[in-house]
């Protein structure tokens, strides 16, 4: 059936920000379907909020709309623009969430707006629970046991149907409180009671535990004519109780029989059927009972997600490119398979490799969290490897990860540990807990005594083990000298560096004095490399490529081989030689050809921006003619998507992998050069092996890049350039933190290299303050200085984003941030044009950018922080290469200057390249977007360690309502009228006296605590005095809890009043209260609030404002 | 290239793969020692070995399983198409592994050494897949010695001196060799095991038509269906190689079935007063098979006895009618094959795409089809035949398999619709 001609437009509503739960994958989605549908010739009309995004960008809808996704705002859209269509599959439950309530508020019949993908009613009988179970008992599934009690002897009844082990979970609470696993009846009393008591409504889920059970999932694909395909089969390596999202999964299934894999297909199937999504992809998620087969549907999405994004890397198949294709119509036997380019999309994917995920954490940012796994997903990203078998696959995604891991590495804390600390240790679900279990095999634990504990299937345990047994083979004889056995250690997936590491092992050094000799030179080196084989990665791949033992590249061809692949995406592997040479794929071309290496997986600072501008040096360079080739591991990005580069690798970004495709790409043609500026910090990190291997790097020199991190060569360069930095220094005695701290003049701020217990950084006042500081908090030694610089309190910072070509230095964006100086840049909002700089300000900034640009060198881009302070311009830190900013600013300003700087890099001009205009006459505004309800029991304060997983801009013509965007797209809503209360520190009074003046001209009662309180009063204005926690009660906590307040303000310094002051903010978070922790955002929220009060929000397409501001 | 002018075997290199045109390939033995010869295929389904090894139309045949983790759930009594595995051997990347499944009775490896099959692991089966893609599938013999100890003038011999698929009738081979009815039970169900007989007895027509929720199929079409049958048709079903399956599905779409061999006369099957007769599957040649089976089945046709041919079936009754058969280049081997229903007569389906399960070296070369015979179905990846109808009689075939095991059973609506059409 072809397209419809009945639809002429589509509104495609994203996903918003980056959180967790809802990352880049959606970008991917997102993007692929804008892509796809345009193709067809429909109108696009887009809708998100996140500026980082690809699918953002201009070209690729006709309106693209980055305003904030709520069903209002939407609204409008929709008013304003008249889709025929809206497709909400796209963009996660952000996206289904809001237009089922468009469809509820009536919007899309009042347009006449259909739903294409998946109607009303599928999404509600897929994402009510009840709707849901009682849709699977339709068709004979099963789904696990539960039942909600409201009080103990209905918990007890419903004991009787569910049965033990069972799970209780209160009820609205945040992180289960009070909940808990009883494994018998009078745990389950005391669960139960616990829970209703923890419960606000008094209501207790109760649930039959699967702990233990193995978990599936499979990705569906239907069209509206009912043909029916799986794309992947996912195993979680992890038993149920882990979130699917933090669970280290492997494709395809890799322990069930075909005939338990038909059943779950046919399941699936089935499941799409009932709840009636008519095309497009859905996911379903199974239990298995590891005993008996027994099989219960746990869940299902009727949309692409973050599993459909892993399957479609995993295997080739383009999930949200084909679903969008499906929703106007087509079948999928209408739909080419790209990779082959001779079969349909109508078929089921087949692969002849192990796909591993493994997800990555960000607990060492969130003090007070406890790194332990639950129902509940916590990661901030994920790394995907393939290998041909799982041993190989395992070990390329532990390296990917880049969490300082060279495959299994050993768990310190356990060497040697006692059975009980191991058991212990295997009990809890850490983000190190495949790690855990290898530690306790190499302890003398059996599989059968892991699985007892951890509940990971035998089989991957088995492989385990068969990677720390030819562990300890090495350990046992160094490295094998000869290919045949050095190539079956590389083919289970052990990396150069690992080897390097278990070699040194081999030769009992006492003392562990075996690793210090192997890391230097002279005799005893060399006999202890001798002995060992090879002591050091370069050694150690100095001698594999001595004995031909190098990787080949194989194609992921959604085919295993049945037919020719057309599209080159490729993974590396190490086979045996069957007809003379081990069999390569990589076929590399003759053209000029350009590497670009990603950012590798997400974390918190380096995300979907580092790809964006990844993307963006590939479309640019495609342009200008080179071959693009993009070497990645994540697998939500856009950037390993086959379709962004010419040619794809998917691989973990280290120095081996890396160097080993460059030597495949250098066969033929010319490799330009390798591009290791714009994928954040995890390539900069290569460009030194890169260097040395003779690889040419394009734009700034990684020695540029290095002199700019390096404390003491950057100092040197300011001082010749003149320019001023605030004033610092290191100190390794008490006596010399003092003396520094003199000559600096307080404040001054210390930061220790050692933390303890959590007191990282303080501002100190004086010299008492600082000898408390360095008597309690820190440890000051010769290893652990402590470093203090010049605090400029209240100082305003800011973003300069500029490229360079040699010859010409512009900047694209100036950004004022409206946090002081002292939040780390990635969390603090900022606005473009800045909206309290002076003219000379901002040309000093200009001029002294232009400076470091020519005095590093730059080519490309550079990012520049400045604080300034009394008129003064300080320099805080540049990095000669592309920054978080990037895609705001491009957004911003509506130039893409990633792909400018990329062409400049490659050699061009800017006087040759699209004019970069920076002046704009509106106002974009980025707000970071926090994960702190992720994190019960963490401070939600702003601070220098960055924090925010995603960005959000609200653009408008003037600042007060593009500011109110932003905080709108950032979840906040923001109350026309109510309690304010304000609680600041000393030094913020006067700041803030502004936000309270216009509060109390707006109508608002205002409530503070005594300090604030009273300084408010004596500047006459009307304040409620309300008691500290400490006061007595009812406190300030207890008017947060009883609702009587709908805006905060509250900024604090030290340790002391953090803690004193930090329920307050965890108040605000359990009640979804607007809370701000710096007096310049209170200001700016008030004005906010203000200009909300004398206008309506009004949608307008970016396209709009950039024809608007060219004329 | 290595060839066998230079034989040094690499160390612990225990099984061996010798292509007729000299090519070697190393690896480590598993399973059963000794020898084997006949021609190397590949398939790509990512489960269902040990159905694929048992599966009678892999007889002559040496398997490249495309995936490299085979024998991870062990194997079993019920997951068998046959009494014994038929395929001669099978090539793998990885070792063989110490099973996990809780249906597991014994490890892959021992099953194939108890069998007196042999396998070789650690190639690179993806490298061996695009030779045989690109030079279609050669004759070899594939040979395991714990010692290593390989004469290899004497298995290259061997592999050269191997006739081939071609002209090879080896349904002779493996059909069962006497008349019986099939009472071994219908289809699978997790928990219960095969449906016994009296079970299948008890159910209503209906429920054991496919109408249930059981998941035991994927592709029922309720419109074949004759609710309320009293009485199972009887389906007298000529084994040239038969799954078993076969008959698990037919008695599930509400058949009685007896089993006769491959050479049994039209008069013997008529004998056993058939509602309709069923042509099965099977290994080798169809153009070989059929110098016996295509006339019988030229009379069933002419006496109007209702036909369903699978695979080799497909194709002797597409011979039967007049088309002819062709030797493929690669074949069609894996559990991902879609499949269009095509030519109209379809009603609503029309275009309606099954992903299926494939096994064929040979096909109906759908250019000679005459104008008595009408194309149902044909694949989406190659478009060759995989479906015909006899115009005007009840006589249909499909070249894929509707039984599954391995693969997807999204074609189960086959069985409804021969068995319903019964009378």
């Amino acid at each position: 059936m072809p397209k419809r001609t009945d639809i002429k437009s589509i509104l495609i509503i994203g996903a918003g920000p980056i959180i967790i739960g809802q990352a880049c994958e959606f970008d991917y989605s997102g993007t692929q379907a804008c892509k796809a549908l345009k193709e067809e010739g429909y109108r696009i009309i887009l809708v998100n909020s996140n500026p980082a995004t690809i699918m953002t960008d201009p070209e690729m809808a006709d309106a693209t709309y980055v305003e904030p996704i709520t069903p209002e705002i939407v609204a409008k859209i929709i008013e304003k623009e008249r889709p025929d269509a809206i497709l909400p599959t796209m963009g996660g439950q952000t996206a289904l969430n809001t237009a089922l309530s468009l469809n509820k508020m009536g919007v899309l019949e009042k347009y006449g707006v259909e739903m294409i993908g998946a109607d009303a009613e599928a999404i509600d009988k897929a994402e009510d629970r009840e709707k849901f179970k009682a849709a699977m008992d339709k068709i004979g599934l099963e789904s696990p046991r539960s039942a909600v009690a409201h009080s103990e002897a209905q918990a007890l009844e419903i004991l009787e149907e569910i049965g033990l082990p069972a799970i209780m979970r209160p009820s609205f609470t945040m992180g289960g409180t009070g909940g808990g696993v009883a494994y018998n009846r009078e745990e389950f009393v005391h669960y139960v009671r616990t829970s209703l008591d923890a419960s606000p409504t008094n209501e207790v889920l109760i649930d039959e535990s699967l702990i233990g059970w193995k978990e599936y999932e499979m990705e569906v694909v239907r069209d509206k004519a009912d043909n029916c395909i799986i794309i992947c089969s996912i195993e979680n390596v992890d038993p149920m109780g882990v979130h699917t999202g933090d669970s280290i999964t492997v494709a395809p299934a890799l322990t069930l029989t075909d005939k338990e894999y038909q059943i779950m297909r046919n399941a699936s199937i089935a499941v799409l059927r009932e709840i009636g999504v008519e095309t497009g992809g859905s996911n379903v998620q199974f239990a298995v009972n590891p005993k008996d087969g027994r099989l219960v549907v746990i869940e299902m999405n009727p949309r692409v997600s973050r599993s459909s994004a892993l399957a479609s890397k995993a295997t080739g198949f383009p999930i949200a490119s084909v679903a969008a294709k499906l929703a106007v119509g087509y079948t999928l036997d209408e739909i080419e398979n790209d990779i082959t380019g001779a079969t349909p999309a109508s078929f089921e994917p087949t692969i002849d490799y192990i796909v591993t995920k493994i997800p990555r954490f960000a607990f060492e940012k969130f003090k007070g969290a406890e790194p332990l796994l639950s129902t509940a997903m916590k990661s901030v990203g994920e790394v995907m490897a393939i290998g041909r078998n799982i041993h190989e696959s395992m070990q390329k995604a532990l390296r990917g990860l880049e969490t300082g891991l060279d495959g299994f590495n050993r768990v310190q804390a356990l060497e040697g540990a006692s059975r009980e600390d191991i058991s212990a240790e295997l009990a809890r679900a850490t983000p190190d807990r495949l790690l855990v279990a290898a530690q306790a095999m190499r302890e003398g634990y059996s599989d059968a005594e892991i699985h007892g504990i951890a509940g990971f299937d035998p089989w991957f345990l088995a492989r385990i083990r068969e990677i720390i047994d030819a562990e300890q083979g090495v350990i046992d004889n160094g490295l094998p000298n000869d290919a045949q056995a050095l190539r079956k250690l590389k083919s289970m997936g052990f990396s150069d560096q690992r080897l390097a590491k278990l070699a040194i092992d081999s030769v009992h050094v006492a003392g562990g004095a075996g690793r210090a000799v192997a890391g230097g030179h002279g005799l005893v080196h060399d006999a202890l490399a001798a002995m060992a084989g090879a002591t050091t990665e370069a050694e150690v791949r100095a001698l594999r490529h001595k004995l031909g033992v190098r990787p080949v590249y194989k194609r992921i061809d959604t085919c295993a081989a049945e037919f020719e692949a057309k599209t080159p995406y490729m993974y590396s592997s190490y086979e045996a030689p069957i007809f003379g040479e081990p069999e390569c794929e990589a076929q590399p071309s003759d053209r000029k050809k350009i590497v670009i290496l990603g950012g590798g997986p997400n974390r918190i600072g380096q995300g979907i921006e580092f790809d964006y501008c990844c993307c963006h040096a590939c479309f640019a360079l495609s342009d200008a003619g080179f071959e693009t080739i993009m070497i990645n591991c994540n697998p939500e990005t856009v950037s390993t998507d086959y379709d962004t580069s010419d040619r794809l690798y998917f691989e973990p970004l280290t120095a081996e992998d890396v160097l080993e495709i460059l030597h495949v790409e250098q066969q033929s043609g010319e490799l330009v050069g390798v591009v290791v500026q714009f994928g954040g910090q995890t390539p900069l990190k290569l460009a030194q092996a890169l260097e040395d291997a003779g690889i040419p790097i394009l734009g700034t020199s990684p020695d540029a890049i290095d002199l700019a991190e390096d404390r003491e060569r950057f100092a040197k360069l300011v001082n010749k350039l003149k320019l001023k930095q605030p004033e610092n220094g290191m100190a390794r005695t008490r006596d010399e933190a003092v003396k520094i701290a003199d000559r600096i003049g307080y404040p001054v701020l210390l930061r220790p290299s050692f933390v303890l217990g959590g007191r990282a950084m303080e501002i100190v006042d004086g010299p008492a303050q600082l000898e408390n500081y360095i008597n309690t908090a820190v440890q000051v030694s010769g290893d652990s200085p402590v470093l203090v610089d010049q605090y400029l309190r209240d100082a305003v910072e800011v973003d300069v984003d500029a490229i360079c070509d040699g010859d010409e230095v512009v900047v694209c964006g100036l950004l004022q941030h409206i946090e002081e100086a002292g939040v780390h840049s990635g969390d603090s909002a900022c606005s473009i044009p800045p909206y309290s700089l002076s003219d000379e300000i901002i040309a000093e900034m200009e001029r002294q950018t232009e400076a470091l640009a020519f005095g590093l060198k730059v080519r490309g881009l550079m990012n520049i922080q400045f604080a300034v302070k009394n008129n003064e311009v300080y320099l805080i830190e540049v990095n000669p290469r592309a920054s978080r900013t990037v895609p705001f600013v491009a957004k911003a300003i509506g130039v893409p200057i990633a792909k400018i700087a990329s062409r400049v890099m490659a050699g061009e001009k800017l006087k040759d390249l699209p004019v970069i205009n920076r002046h704009i006459d509106y106002t974009a505004v980025k707000e970071a977007v926090f994960p702190f309800n992720r994190f019960p029991g963490v401070d939600p304060i702003l601070s220098p360690e960055m924090k925010s997983t995603g960005e959000v801009m609200g653009i408008d013509q003037g600042f007060p309502i593009a500011f109110a965007k932003s905080q709108l797209g950032a979840s906040a809503i923001l109350p026309d009228s109510g309690t304010i209360f304000i609680s600041v520190k000393e030094t913020d009074k006067k700041v803030i006296e502004p936000a309270a003046r216009l509060a109390e001209k707006l109508g608002f009662k205002i409530i503070a605590t005594s300090g604030t309180a009273d300084y408010l009063a004596e500047k006459g204005i009307e304040v409620e005095r309300v008691n500290k926690v400490a006061e007595g009660r009812p406190h300030i906590v207890d008017r947060i809890k009883d609702d009587e307040v709908n805006l905060i303000f509250n900024t604090t310094e030290g340790w002391q009043s953090l803690k004193d002051s930090k329920s307050i903010r965890a108040a605000a978070l359990v009640g979804k209260i607007p809370i701000y922790t710096t007096a310049t955002a209170s200001n700016a929220v008030m004005q906010a609030i203000e200009a909300l009060r004398e206008e309506t929000l009004e949608v307008r397409a970016l396209q709009s404002y950039y024809k608007a501001s060219q004329t | 290239m290595t060839h066998a002018h230079n034989p040094a075997a690499p160390e612990g290199a225990t099984g061996i793969l010798v292509l007729a045109d000299g090519t070697i390939v190393w690896g480590r033995g598993f399973g059963a020692t000794g020898s084997a010869v006949g021609e190397v295929c590949f398939n790509t389904a990512m489960t269902g070995y040990q159905e694929v090894m048992t599966d009678p139309s892999y007889a002559g045949q040496i398997v490249t399983f495309t995936f490299p983790h085979i024998g991870n759930v062990g194997t079993n009594e019920d997951d068998v198409e046959a009494d014994s595995p038929h395929a001669l051997g099978c090539i793998v990347r990885e070792d063989i592994t110490a099973p996990s499944n809780f249906r597991d009775q014994k490890p892959f490896d021992q099953w194939m050494a108890e069998n007196g099959r042999i396998g070789i692991s650690g190639v690179d089966t993806r490298a061996l897949t695009r030779r045989i893609r690109e030079a279609g599938a050669p004759n070899a013999v594939i040979a395991h010695d714990p010692e290593g100890n390989f004469d290899i003038d004497e298995l290259l011999a061997q592999a050269r001196a191997w006739a081939g698929l071609e002209g090879m009738d080896l349904a002779k081979q493996v059909t069962g060799h006497q008349t019986q009815l099939w009472d071994k039970g219908g289809l699978w169900r997790l928990g219960h095991g095969y449906a016994k007989m009296e079970e299948l007895e008890a159910s209503s027509a209906s429920s054991a038509a496919g109408l249930s929720t059981s998941l035991e199929t994927n592709g029922g079409d309720p419109k074949f269906v004759k609710v309320g049958a009293n009485e199972r048709p009887h389906v007298v079903a000529i084994d040239y190689g038969a799954k078993r399956n076969i008959f698990r599905n037919l008695v599930k779409a509400g058949a009685k079935v007896t089993v006769v061999p491959a050479e049994t006369s039209f008069d013997e099957i008529m004998a056993l007063k058939p509602a309709g007769v069923f042509l099965s599957n099977g290994p080798g040649d169809p153009a070989a098979t059929g110098v016996y089976a295509v006339p019988v089945i030229r009379q069933l046709l002419e006496a109007d006895i209702p036909l369903f041919g699978i695979c080799l079936g497909h194709q002797m009754l597409a011979l039967a009618a007049g088309a002819k058969t062709v030797k493929m280049h690669q074949g069609h081997r894996g559990a991902n094959h879609p499949v269009q229903r095509i030519g109209g007569g379809w009603d609503t389906t029309e275009g309606l795409v099954e992903i299926t399960s494939m096994n064929h070296g040979f096909a109906v070369d759908g250019e000679t089809l005459p104008d008595t015979v009408h194309e149902t179905h044909k694949s989406l990846f190659d478009g060759s035949n995989c479906g015909i109808e006899i115009i005007g009689k009840k006589a249909f075939g499909v070249q894929y398999h509707p039984e599954a095991s391995p693969g997807p059973q999204d074609s189960f609506y086959l069985f409804e619709k021969f068995v319903g059409g019964l009378s």
